[in-house]
């Protein structure tokens, strides 16, 4: 792809069956002058500045909500300051034997019962670490901390990954202009439950009260 | 209007008339007798009437006018602003893309518009539109902007729709005082203390993305956006156009435009053109992206992509 952008936009802009040929012309010009398109497969680390600028552009950091920490279990017991109780996962799973046959919502019956898990055909332990419960875990064994959710999804969504890493997936806030301040930036699980990731729907915030808005008045 | 058809070459027609009137009569009689062009109030200042073209306008001229502006905001909003008139950046050329595979319609990035850029409270004005469309199809004059159910719907996607700012811009053209442009930087303004309120830009927009001031927008003093731009988000007069201005007072100073931040969905993506390692850039060069309205040739710097 690096080596013909200009083609490879014409031909996308073929797949789709509205784009007049023209018009593409803005496009080509620009990619006409992206003579130093930057390497796209490199992989990026999450840390330290604009995914697509790198690191060394951008003076300013990025800060990810990333988890604080490995959920915990409330146990519906308040200390004597009033604060609720939680325990490690490894509280209990530590000595219990992990059991790789509970594998979706309808395997729970002697704990998190009701918990919904709805996620292609991942079982429990394609994501959560059996040999410790405080960590998650990938495909290839290696341990993940809850923090580091994002390498989780990024194993199995590569896609998306690339495109969050290249600022076209997630959102972001602070500044366009890395050299001028910050950004901040979601985690995957800010918007996906990882145990139910279809993104939810919302209540649209009211419309205008202008004429131009009612149905078929596009064209005022 | 006649009069006004002839082009700025030789100086702009609005100040060159009433500077060759001003000479002779008042200015209140001659604002009286060119009525019908501006309406011009006796609420407006002489300075404010008198006012230069942007263009040719110095900074400590501008500087003038901003004072002037401040205290005519304090005076009728009852409220502290805070205006500055950012100038485009030499190696910035500024870009929006918006994935329609992720929107979801929540109107949340017109909501921030309406907020950031001071638009009047009660007509609920916003300078983004979201079009809620039938899968598969582009005509805008089949979609609704009135929707009012929770969404994503089936069989629906979303699009919103805002100022375009072409690189071939219909709407600049028609203007016969020339009180809009494209700057050096993409974004296309309005001056709103030189537009007349001819409504020709609003006509001549494929994207129906300018609004006219048919009020002077009201808003609580508390609700106010302080931080403004001259030719973006401070409280617009009555009788004048309006547009999206890619949020010019904060995306001239680094930031992101209001909209994007405000998105849940993560479905913008604003940057710069010239930088080839730009997120924007990425966008263009790697999704399937589409242009609205194409073969116009209105040549958009706001795009669609999809996430595949
Ligand atoms: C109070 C004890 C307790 C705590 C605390 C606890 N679990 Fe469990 N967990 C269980 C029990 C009991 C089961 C078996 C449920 C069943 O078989 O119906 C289980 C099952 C599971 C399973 C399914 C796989 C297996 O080994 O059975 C996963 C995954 C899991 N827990 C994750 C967690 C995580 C993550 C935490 C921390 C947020 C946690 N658990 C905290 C008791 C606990
Ligand atoms: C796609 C990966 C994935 C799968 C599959 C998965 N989990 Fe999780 N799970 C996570 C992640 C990531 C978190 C941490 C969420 C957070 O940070 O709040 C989590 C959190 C939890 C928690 C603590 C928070 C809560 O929601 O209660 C429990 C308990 C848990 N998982 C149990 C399970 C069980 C039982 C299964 C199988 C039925 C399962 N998980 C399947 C990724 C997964
Ligand atoms: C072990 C592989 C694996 C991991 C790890 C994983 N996913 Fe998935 N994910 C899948 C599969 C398989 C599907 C189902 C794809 C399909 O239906 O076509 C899926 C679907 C999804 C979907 C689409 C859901 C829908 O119904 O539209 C989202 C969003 C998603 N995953 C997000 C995440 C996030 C966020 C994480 C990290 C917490 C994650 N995934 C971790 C395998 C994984
Ligand atoms: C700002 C919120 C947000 C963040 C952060 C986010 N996503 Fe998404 N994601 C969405 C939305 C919205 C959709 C589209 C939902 C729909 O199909 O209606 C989506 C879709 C997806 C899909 C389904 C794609 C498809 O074609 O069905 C996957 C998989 C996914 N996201 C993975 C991820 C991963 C992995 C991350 C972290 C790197 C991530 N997302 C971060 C909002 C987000």
């Amino acid at each position: 792809m690096a080596s013909s952008p200009a083609r490879s936009a014409t031909a996308r802009a073929r797949r789709w069956p509205v784009a007049a040929s023209a018009g593409c012309v803005l496009l080509i010009a620009l990619l006409a002058l992206a003579a130093a398109e930057p390497p796209l497969a490199t992989p990026v680390a999450p840390a330290g500045g604009s995914a697509s600028a790198g690191a060394t552009r951008a003076p300013h950091p990025t800060i990810y909500r990333t988890p604080a920490a490995a959920p915990r279990v409330a146990t519906g017991e308040r200390d004597h300051q009033g604060q609720p109780v939680t325990i490690a996962c490894s509280t209990c799973h530590a000595v219990r034997p992990a059991n790789p046959a509970n594998r979706g919502s309808g395997d729970l019956d002697l704990f998190h019962q009701g918990l919904l898990v709805q996620h292609g055909s991942n079982a429990c332990l394609s994501c959560h670490n059996p040999g410790d419960y405080d960590r998650l875990r990938l495909a290839d064994g290696s341990a993940v901390e809850f923090t580091e959710v994002m390498t989780l999804c990024a194993q199995c969504h590569g896609p998306q990954w690339r495109d969050y890493q290249r600022g076209a997936h997630g959102g972001m806030a602070g500044f366009w202009d890395q050299q001028r301040g910050g950004r901040v930036r979601n985690t995957c699980t800010s918007c996906h439950d990882p145990h139910a990731p279809k993104y939810r729907g919302a209540i649209p915030m009211p419309p205008p009260k202008d004429r131009f808005v009612a149905p078929g008045a596009g064209h005022e | 209007m006649s009069d006004h058809d002839a082009s700025c070459s030789g100086g702009c027609t609005r100040r060159t008339v009433m500077k060759a009137a001003g000479a002779t009569l008042g200015a209140a009689a001659f604002a009286k007798a060119i009525a019908p062009l501006t309406e011009w109030k006796p609420a407006e200042s002489v300075d404010a009437f008198l006012q230069k073209h942007y263009k040719e306008l110095s900074e400590a001229e501008m500087a003038v006018i901003i004072t002037r502006l401040e205290a005519e905001a304090k005076a009728q909003h009852g409220v502290a602003v805070h205006i500055t008139d950012p100038k485009p950046e030499e190696g910035v050329q500024f870009a929006y893309a918006l994935n329609l595979s992720v929107c979801i319609g929540c109107r949340r990035c017109a909501e921030a518009c309406h907020v950031e850029n001071n638009h009047d409270r009660a007509s609920h004005n916003s300078y983004i539109r979201v079009f809620e469309m039938e899968q598969g199809s582009l005509d805008l004059a089949k979609g609704s902007a009135s929707y009012d159910h929770p969404v994503p719907q089936p069989g629906k996607y979303y699009m919103p729709v805002q100022c375009h700012h072409c690189d071939n811009a219909p709407c600049t053209k028609v203007c016969p005082v020339e009180a809009t442009w494209k700057e050096k930087d993409g974004i296309v303004v309005v001056d709103y203390n030189w537009c007349i309120g001819c409504r020709y830009c609003e006509a001549a927009c494929p994207y129906h993305a300018r609004r006219f001031n048919w009020q002077k927008p009201e808003i609580p003093a508390a609700e106010i956006t302080t931080e403004q731009g001259y030719l973006s988000n401070r409280v617009r007069p009555q009788g004048v156009m309006e547009k999206c201005t890619f949020c010019l007072h904060r995306t001239r100073s680094g930031r992101l435009p209001a909209c994007l931040e405000a998105c849940p969905t993560g479905a913008r993506v604003f940057g710069n053109l010239a930088d080839p390692a730009s997120e924007i850039r990425w966008v263009l060069e790697n999704k399937r992206v589409f242009i609205l309205k194409e073969d116009l040739g209105t040549r958009p710097r706001f795009f669609y992509f999809f996430s595949k």
